[in-house]
C-alpha cells in the first residue's frame, strides 16, 4: 500500500544517496530575532488550549498560555508555580487553595486573575472536548464546576474535588496543556452562542505565555510574535513554524539556513549531522512507548510461560542498536523515564534457550502461529520484522499483517488481535495516566465500561487494579512513587505487554542557534530562551 | 487521488472519442434538418446531463469504499482515549448505527443542500478546506502544463519529424527519463542541484517567510492575489518559488505530452494528403504545421485536458517534497486518518474537474474540428 509515511522514507532514503554531496553553506538566511522552524505540522487540528490535544498543538499551547503550577524539564518530577505563588490543601486533600502571583500578564496587558484561572478550568470542564477528562477525573462536571472551582478573591482560586485526592496528582494533572489560563473577556468577546469562544480560539489566542498567535494556516504555517507584556520576555521577536513533511526537505533547508532548527529528519540523517560541527542535535526522552500487546483471548498467549518466553526471545538491545540509534531507547516499564516513579530496571535480554524451556514446558514445545499487526511505516515495519526473526527462532511463526496506524488501533480496540505493535503516549505528566491504561481492567466484557489497554489485551486484573487505585489517591509524593515502582516490578513479569522502547525527540538546530527547551511531553518544550548569534 | 507515477496509467486513449457518425443516409423521408446550431446544442446537453451519472457513480462507490475500510471513523474523531459513552455518542452523531444505505441516503441530502459535512483532521468545513486547498494546487498545476505544453507539443512535433534521427532518439531519451524517474527522485535531485548546491531557486514552500501574510487572500492563488494587491515584490517571491516544483510536474508530463503529439504527427506524415501537398510544393513547414499540425488538434487537445485535470488532482508526492499545501496533500491525510467527509468531498471536488475539462475539451472539438456536430 502506499502511504504517505512509506513515500517519506522512500524520498529520504533517495536522499541520503546525495547526501555526501551536499556541502552544507550554513550561512544564516532567516532574520536576526525570528526563528523559524521546519516541521511536520498537519497533525494541528485546533490551537484552542482546552481542546487540543496533538503534538504540535499541545507545544504551541505550552508557549502561548501559562498553568497555575508546571515542571522545570531539568528536574520534571518537581511541581513549580508558574501563575500560582503557592497552594494549600485543606479539608481532607479536597480543598486546594491557590494564590496567584503578581505579574503575570496577558497578551493585552492585563494581569491575569483568579476570574480568569476559575473561568479557564471550567471552561475546559464545560466543553468537554478531547483532554477534559484530565480535569474531569477530579469529579467535575458541568453541573458544578461553579461552586467546585471558585475564584474567591482577584489572586485566591479555590478547588473543591469529589474525593480526597494525592496532591501530586491534581498538580500534575493541572500543570498539563489542558489546564492553561486563557483571558475571560477577551474570549468571552469572540464567543459565538454557547461555544464559549472556541471557534475564535482555535485560530487565536487570549495567553499570557512568552508568546500570541499571530496566524495558523493548516498544512501551511504557524506564527508566533512575542507577548510584550511577557513577564520573562522571549528572545526571538517572532517564531514561524512551517510545514515541511519531507524529512530530505528538511535536511536540506537547515543546510541552506532557511530553516534555524528542523524537527522530523529520520536515524540516518541525523547519524549524518551529528559529526558535523554546522549543526547541533539535541534529544529529550518523549513519555511515549512502542510495546507488544499479548491479546489474551488467545489461548497460548494466555499462558505465563508464553509471554514470558516472548519477552525472553526479542533482542531488545540490537533492535535498538541496529534500527532506531537515536530516536528510540530500549525501556521495559509502563511508566517512561522521565515520568515520577518510572522503573528503569531492564530485566529482559534475548535468552532463546531460556524462552524455548519456558515454551516446552507451555507443552508447546513445537512452537505455534500468530497474526502480527502493526503500522506499516517507518521505523515500526524494520522492528516489527526483527521481532518475527526474534520469534521465530523459538519456534512462534508470525503471519504479518502491517496496516495504517488507525487500522492497528481499531483492531486492538475491538480485541481482533493475536500480537499488535502499538505506540503510546502519556495523555498528561502523571504516573497515572500510563499506570490507568496498562494496569486497570477490572471488567472484561466486550460491553465494558472503561476499555483500558489491559482490556483490549483481554487481561482481567482486579487485584493489580485496586492497587494501581490506591497509588493513585495515596496522598504522600514519595509514597505514591514507591508504589508505582512496586506496581511496575509485578507489572513487568506478568502482564501481557512487552514494552520494548521509549521514543526520544531529536531536533537539529544549526550551531548558532541555542536555548530550545525540550521537555518529555510536548507542551514542556519551551521557546522562551531562545537565542541565535 | 493518486501518485503522481500513476498520473498517466489512466489517461485515456491517444484517440479521442470517435466522432458521433454521421447518420445514414436512409431512405427515409426526409425530415427537416436541425439546424448545426441545434446540434451543436444538443450535443453539449447530453453531455451536461451525464454529469450527475457521472457524479453519483462517483459518490457511490467512494462512499462504500469508505465505509469498508478497516479504519473506525469513530477513532479519527474523539480519538483513542475517550471514554466509552464519548465514543458512543460520536457514533450515534454520525448515524453509524443505522444501515448503510441510510447513511447514503443521509449523505445524499447532504450534499444536495451543498453541505460536504465537517472535516475531522482541520474541523472546518470540507468545502472550506477544498477552498483553501484548490487554489495553491490550481496554481502549480496550470503553471506546470503551460510549461510542459510549451516545451513537449514543439519537441513532439520535431521528433516526428525527424523520424529515426537523431533528434528523435535526443527526444526519445529525455521522454523516457522525465516518464519513467519517479517524481520524490526528480524533486529531491532538484531541490538538491538547483536550490541546495545552486541556490538559483528558494526552497520548499509557496512563498519565503518575509512575504508570509503580507497579501490580502482573494483568490487564494498567490500568484494573482499579489498582483491584486500591487505587490511585485510578492509576485516575483511567489513565481520564484512556483518554477521549481511546476517544472518538476511539467517535466513529467510533457513527456507524455511529447511523446503523445510524436505518435499523432507520425500518423499525418504519413497519409497522402501530405505527399499530395509535398508534390504541389508546398514548403515543410507550412505542410507540418498548417495541415498535418491541424489535423492532430482533436486527439491533442484530450490528451491535454486530461493531463491538466491529472495535475490538478494534486500531485501527492510533489506537493510532499515542495510542502505545497494542496489538494493532493489533503486528500492523503484526510484518507490516512479515515476523515471519510474529507476524502468524499475532495474526491467528489476530482470528480468535478475531470467532469468540467472533459465538457471543455468536447466543446474545443467542436470549435476545432468542423466535423463534430
Amino acid at each position: 500500500m502506499l502511504t504517505r509515511r512509506s513515500l517519506l522514507l522512500a524520498s529520504s532514503a533517495a536522499a541520503v544517496l546525495p547526501g555526501a554531496l551536499a556541502a552544507p553553506s550554513a550561512r544564516a538566511q532567516t532574520p536576526k530575532d525570528v526563528l523559524v522552524f521546519a516541521k511536520q505540522i498537519d497533525d494541528i487540528i485546533s490551537l484552542d488550549p482546552h481542546e487540543a490535544f496533538e503534538y504540535t498543538a499541545s507545544e504551541i499551547a505550552g508557549n502561548v498560555y501559562q498553568k497555575l503550577v508546571t515542571t522545570p524539564n531539568s528536574n520534571p518530577s518537581e511541581i513549580r508555580g508558574e501563575l500560582a505563588e503557592k497552594w494549600a490543601v485543606s479539608d481532607g486533600n479536597k480543598t486546594f487553595t491557590f494564590t496567584l502571583k503578581d505579574g503575570p500578564k496577558f497578551a493585552s496587558g492585563k494581569p491575569v486573575t483568579a476570574e480568569d484561572v476559575a473561568f479557564s478550568l471550567s471552561r475546559a470542564v464545560i466543553l468537554n472536548k478531547s483532554p477534559a477528562f484530565i480535569i474531569n477525573q477530579f469529579g467535575f462536571t458541568k453541573d458544578n464546576v461553579a461552586e467546585r472551582i471558585r475564584a474567591t478573591d482577584a489572586k485566591t482560586l479555590v478547588l473543591t474535588t469529589a474525593e480526597p485526592t494525592a496532591p501530586s496528582f491534581l498538580l500534575y494533572c493541572l500543570s498539563a496543556a489542558v489546564g492553561s489560563v486563557v483571558e475571560k473577556a477577551v474570549v468571552t468577546a469572540n464567543a459565538k452562542g454557547d461555544d464559549l469562544g472556541n471557534a475564535w480560539l482555535k485560530q487565536n489566542s487570549a495567553g499570557s505565555g512568552s508568546y500570541m498567535v499571530r496566524q495558523w494556516k493548516a498544512s501551511d504555517n504557524v506564527m508566533l510574535d512575542a507577548n510584550p507584556h511577557a513577564v520573562e520576555p522571549p528572545k526571538m521577536k517572532r517564531i514561524i513554524m512551517r510545514h515541511v513533511a519531507d524529512p530530505s526537505a528538511q535536511l536540506l533547508g537547515l543546510q541552506k539556513g532557511d530553516f534555524d532548527i528542523v524537527r522530523n529528519l529520520v536515524a540516518d540523517q541525523i547519524a549524518s549531522v551529528e559529526k558535523d560541527r554546522n549543526f547541533t542535535a539535541q534529544y529529550a526522552r518523549k513519555a511515549s512507548l512502542m510495546y507488544l500487546s499479548l491479546n489474551q483471548k488467545n489461548p497460548n498467549l494466555a499462558k505465563p510461560e508464553v509471554r514470558q518466553a516472548i519477552k525472553m526471545a526479542i533482542d531488545y538491545a540490537a533492535i535498538q542498536k541496529n534500527i532506531v540509534p537515536t530516536t528510540y531507547a530500549v525501556h521495559q516499564a509502563f511508566l517512561p523515564d522521565g515520568l515520577p516513579g518510572a522503573l528503569t530496571d531492564k530485566p529482559f535480554q534475548k535468552n532463546v534457550a531460556e524462552a524455548k524451556a519456558l515454551l516446552a514446558k507451555a507443552g508447546l514445545a513445537d512452537g505455534f502461529e500468530l497474526s502480527f499487526d502493526y503500522f506499516s511505516g517507518a521505523p515500526t515495519s524494520d522492528i516489527a520484522q526483527a521481532v518475527q526473526a526474534n520469534l521465530a527462532e523459538i519456534g512462534i511463526r508470525l503471519k504479518m499483517s502491517p496496516g495504517e496506524q488507525r487500522a492497528v488501533i481499531t483492531k486492538t480496540r475491538a480485541r481482533t488481535h493475536d500480537i499488535a505493535m502499538v505506540r503510546w503516549g502519556s495523555d498528561y505528566f502523571d504516573p497515572n495516566s500510563n499506570a490507568e491504561a496498562f494496569s486497570i481492567n477490572t471488567e472484561n466484557g466486550d460491553e465494558a465500561r472503561n476499555k483500558t489497554l489491559a482490556w483490549r489485551a483481554s487481561w482481567l486484573i482486579p487485584e493489580l487494579s485496586a492497587k494501581t487505585l490506591e497509588a493513585q489517591k495515596q496522598t504522600d509524593a514519595e509514597t505514591r512513587a514507591q508504589m508505582y515502582l512496586d506496581i511496575q516490578k509485578e507489572h513487568q513479569q506478568t502482564s501481557p505487554f512487552v514494552i520494548m522502547l521509549q521514543e526520544i525527540e531529536v531536533s537539529v538546530s544549526r550551531a548558532a542557534v541555542k536555548g530550545f527547551d525540550m521537555g518529555p511531553m510536548n507542551d514542556r518544550h519551551s521557546y522562551t530562551n531562545i537565542t541565535k548569534a | 487521488m493518486r501518485s503522481d507515477g500513476e498520473l498517466q496509467a489512466e489517461l485515456l486513449p491517444p484517440e479521442a472519442e470517435p466522432p458521433a457518425a454521421p447518420p445514414p443516409a436512409s431512405g427515409v423521408a426526409r425530415r427537416a434538418r436541425p439546424s448545426a446550431a441545434w446540434l451543436r446544442l444538443r450535443g453539449t446537453l447530453s453531455t451536461l446531463a451525464s454529469v450527475p451519472i457521472t457524479l453519483f457513480g462517483l459518490a457511490v462507490v467512494t462512499f462504500f469504499i469508505g465505509r469498508v475500510v478497516p479504519i473506525d471513523p469513530v477513532l479519527a474523531i474523539v480519538g483513542d482515549r475517550a471514554p466509552a459513552d464519548v465514543v458512543e455518542r460520536a457514533r450515534l452523531d454520525l448515524g453509524l448505527d443505522q444501515p448503510l444505505y441510510v447513511q447514503f441516503w443521509r449523505y445524499l441530502g447532504q450534499i444536495f443542500s451543498g453541505d460536504l459535512g465537517r472535516s475531522v483532521m482541520t474541523s472546518n468545513p470540507v468545502t472550506q478546506d477544498i477552498a483553501r486547498f484548490f487554489p495553491a494546487t490550481f496554481e502549480l498545476a496550470t503553471v506546470a502544463i503551460i510549461i510542459a505544453v510549451l516545451i513537449g507539443v514543439p519537441l513532439g512535433v520535431w521528433a516526428a519529424t525527424r523520424q529515426g534521427k537523431f533528434v528523435d532518439q535526443a527526444v526519445r531519451l529525455f521522454c523516457l527519463a522525465g516518464h519513467s524517474l519517479p517524481v520524490f527522485v526528480l524533486g529531491l535531485l532538484s531541490l538538491l542541484l538547483f536550490y541546495a548546491k545552486l541556490g538559483w531557486v528558494p526552497g520548499p514552500g509557496r512563498q519565503s517567510i518575509f512575504f508570509e501574510g503580507m497579501v490580502e487572500e482573494r483568490t487564494g492563488i498567490l500568484t494573482v492575489d499579489s498582483l491584486l494587491a500591487g505587490d511585485w515584490g510578492a509576485f516575483n517571491d511567489a513565481l520564484y518559488h512556483l518554477i521549481q516544483p511546476a517544472g518538476v510536474l511539467a517535466f513529467f508530463s510533457l513527456a507524455y505530452i511529447a511523446r503523445m503529439t510524436r505518435a499523432f504527427m507520425l500518423a499525418e506524415l504519413r497519409s497522402e494528403y501530405v505527399t499530395t501537398a509535398r508534390a504541389k510544393g508546398l514548403s515543410s513547414a507550412r505542410i507540418v504545421w498548417r495541415h498535418a499540425f491541424g489535423n492532430i488538434m482533436v486527439p491533442l487537445v484530450t490528451v491535454l485536458a486530461m493531463t491538466y485535470a491529472g495535475l490538478l488532482e494534486g500531485a501527492v508526492l510533489t506537493e510532499t517534497i515542495f510542502s505545497w499545501p494542496g489538494l493532493g496533500q489533503y486528500l492523503t491525510v484526510s484518507l490516512l486518518n479515515a476523515d471519510m467527509n474529507a476524502v468524499l468531498g475532495a474526491t467528489l471536488a476530482v470528480g468535478l474537474i475531470y467532469v468540467v475539462l472533459n465538457l471543455l475539451a468536447d466543446m474545443l472539438y467542436r470549435l476545432l474540428d468542423p466535423r463534430v456536430k
